[in-house]
């Protein structure tokens, strides 16, 4: 074959909201999976130029270096004050928490719930692999019953340290709330309607409707002890039937302006 | 613009909504609530900005990331609530991104009460928040010179980009005293360089709070130093009187230093050479400045409203060339002029040549209510 009649159609490319960069996750940790599918969206949605994100303090910490759009780091936890604090004196900008479920479901439970209930025309990206990565595994608040983590290590029992906390579920019964939805990453299949989630909840913000958050389960095979294959049958197998996936709530409805 | 009679909490909301803040966010608190309760109908009034935030730490970071916008953001609160800024704080500290914080001060301890005390000096000008930085520190001792002060706070935290607090307590959050406020400023337009505005038509911006790197991290830590030191040499103030043939200096802050004017003046008619420094930043402090006022005083005494913070400072300075007294009240309880009065007066008497320095260690006879550390 000559080289004329092979180069015709670019069938994938690094989306430009995506950094020409490695990153710095380890081996089959699926957060590069939810950034490219958030940099596909920005690009697809022709927001990038104007989108603000706001990095949590976990893993994603170094987000900033994989997004070719302006962004911030806040303290761990208070992501949703942050994007709260930038999208009301900045209306026309789209902006974004990227959070895990150490930062968004433990040290930041109030900040997120009151981001819904007053209905912050802004995303949340919830990334939730069921430990807290960055330190090392331990338990966090949606760790399953019975899982065995860095600081829970006769498992989690559901007596003393309680049961998984259905964030996505809390947040859908706030009226402030318009769009909430539990996507997965353990399957080609489940990244594709993954995708359409954080594409509809852009969506949401850039027409003014609202507060809006897509949970997607995700892995952590380092600190699971597992191969990341095993991984995300695990996810499958273990984290799906806990955390059921689908839309919690799409009421793109009658929200006002929010914003100066 | 002529002068009207205001109160404290909401003259500063004026001063600062006229001095072009775009963004408030607060929580209710105690002496200071009327500030939050001035923005809320304020704010929206003007287009702009206003927040009632879930906490104290949905506050502060919201202003963080208003500030981080490059828009004029403050917050104000009162010390407990500025407890729980300080992760905050030190964050916008490593940011580097200009805010103006107003802390209306209680007593403490713990819920303490919510009476007029200075007791965040130390919180504040020691100890904001995690990591080596300072926030510049003002401390009005009237209505006007709060409302002074806020517009002088937004153009220091925009110069430096820093934090900027200012530190007053209950009384004058509270009170009521004719003052001016200043005309609307024209609000700037347009955002500084570094703001994060949306990457368009140029490299992204990023405002990031940490270095994982340790030179990195060093060499932020020793830019970060530099501009404190800048800081400290240019913007130091603060407001003397009768120092110049003075004996005995009382030095004090806010509505300490207010009330021992009044005692100076009382002393000065007993024929007894007092003279008042109060010290308008506390952060940078005065320190030079007291240093050569120590060459010719007698003896100094510190007249605080808590239990003796920035008599550390005083006597940091002094550096042991005079007596250093104290005299403190607390829990709510203001330290009157009379009783600053017996205090210069035993002062007076205990550092006469006839008593040289040596001879008077060893605590002042304590009166009634008073802490008397020395
Ligand atoms: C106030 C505060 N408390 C604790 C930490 C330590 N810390 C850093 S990351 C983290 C957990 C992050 O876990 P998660 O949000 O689940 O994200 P992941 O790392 O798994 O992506 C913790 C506890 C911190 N940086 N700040």
């Amino acid at each position: 074959m000559t080289l004329e009649n092979t180069i015709e159609t670019v069938v994938a490319d690094r989306p430009q909201a995506l950094s020409q960069t490695s990153t710095h996750y380890c081996p089959g940790c699926l957060h590069g999976v939810a950034h490219r599918l958030i940099a596909e969206v920005l690009d697809e949605l022709g927001i990038r130029e104007r989108t603000l994100l706001v990095a949590p303090v976990g893993c994603s910490v170094f987000a900033f270096n994989y997004f070719e759009c302006d962004a911030v780091v806040a303290p761990h936890g208070r992501a949703p004050a942050v994007a709260t604090g930038l999208k009301r004196v900045s209306p026309d900008k789209i902006v974004f928490a990227y959070q895990g479920d150490g930062d968004l479901a433990s040290i930041g439970t109030a900040e997120i719930i009151h981001a819904a209930v007053r209905g912050e025309n802004i995303t949340v990206i919830f990334i939730n692999n069921a430990v807290y990565g960055m330190t090392g595994g331990q338990m966090a608040p949606t760790s399953l019953v019975g899982m065995k983590t860095t600081s829970s290590p006769f498992g989690r029992d559901v007596k003393t340290m309680g049961s998984p906390l259905k964030m996505s579920e809390l947040i859908a019964q706030i009226d402030g709330a318009t769009f909430v939805s539990r996507r997965s990453l353990h399957s080609p299949a489940e990244i594709r309607k993954a995708k359409k989630a954080i594409r509809r909840a852009f969506e949401v913000q850039i027409n003014h409707q609202g507060f809006s958050l897509v949970e997607l389960l995700s892995n952590c095979p380092t600190n699971w002890d597992m191969k990341p294959l095993e991984s995300l049958r695990w996810i499958e197998t273990r984290m799906v039937p806990v955390f059921p996936l689908g839309d919690l709530k799409n009421a793109v409805a009658s929200h006002g302006i929010k914003g100066v | 613009m002529a002068k009207q009679l205001l109160k404290g909490n909401e003259a500063i909301a004026e001063a600062a909504v006229r001095a072009g803040v775009d963004a408030y966010f607060g929580y209710p608190i105690t002496p200071q609530t009327e500030l939050l309760e001035y923005m809320s109908k304020r704010m929206p009034e003007l287009g702009r900005a206003f927040v009632q935030a879930e906490s104290e730490l949905g506050a502060i970071n919201m202003v963080y990331g208003a500030a981080c916008a490059g828009k004029r953001a403050m917050t104000s609160s009162s010390s407990p609530g500025v407890s729980l800024m300080q992760e905050g704080l030190s964050y916008i500290a490593a940011a580097e991104v200009p805010i103006v914080l107003v802390d209306v001060m209680r007593g403490g301890p713990g819920l303490g009460n919510i009476a007029p005390s200075q007791s965040d000096y130390f919180q504040m000008v020691k100890s904001a928040g995690h990591g080596d930085f300072k926030p510049i520190v003002l401390a009005p001792a009237s209505v006007q010179e709060a409302i002074d002060m806020i517009g002088l706070a937004f153009d220091l935290a925009d110069k430096y980009r820093t934090v900027v607090t200012l530190l007053l307590d209950g009384t004058i959050g509270q009170m009521m005293e004719p003052a001016e406020l200043p005309p609307m400023s024209v609000k700037r337009s347009g955002a500084p360089g570094w703001a994060l505005t949306g990457a368009s038509g140029r490299p992204k911006n990023g405002i990031i709070p940490f270095r994982m790197q340790a030179d990195d991290l060093e060499a932020f830590n020793l830019q970060l130093q530099q501009k404190l030191a800048l800081i400290a040499h240019t913007e130091v103030r603060y407001h003397e009187q009768s120092v110049e043939d003075a004996e005995l200096i009382v030095v004090g802050f806010g509505t300490a230093g207010r009330i021992a004017q009044t005692a100076v003046k009382m002393a000065r008619r007993q024929g007894i050479k007092a003279g008042l420094f109060r010290p308008i930043t506390l952060w940078p402090f005065p320190e030079r400045r007291l240093s050569q006022l120590a060459d010719d005083a007698r003896g100094f005494l510190v007249v605080e409203m808590n239990a003796g913070q920035m008599v550390e400072d005083v006597r940091l300075a002094v550096g042991g060339q005079a007596p250093v007294k104290f005299l403190g009240r607390m829990g709510g309880s203001l330290p009157m002029p009379d009783e600053i009065l017996s205090a210069i007066v035993k002062l007076d008497q205990t550092t006469t040549p006839a008593h040289p320095v040596g001879a008077i260690e060893g605590p002042m006879t304590p009166l009634k209510h008073f802490v008397s550390i020395n």
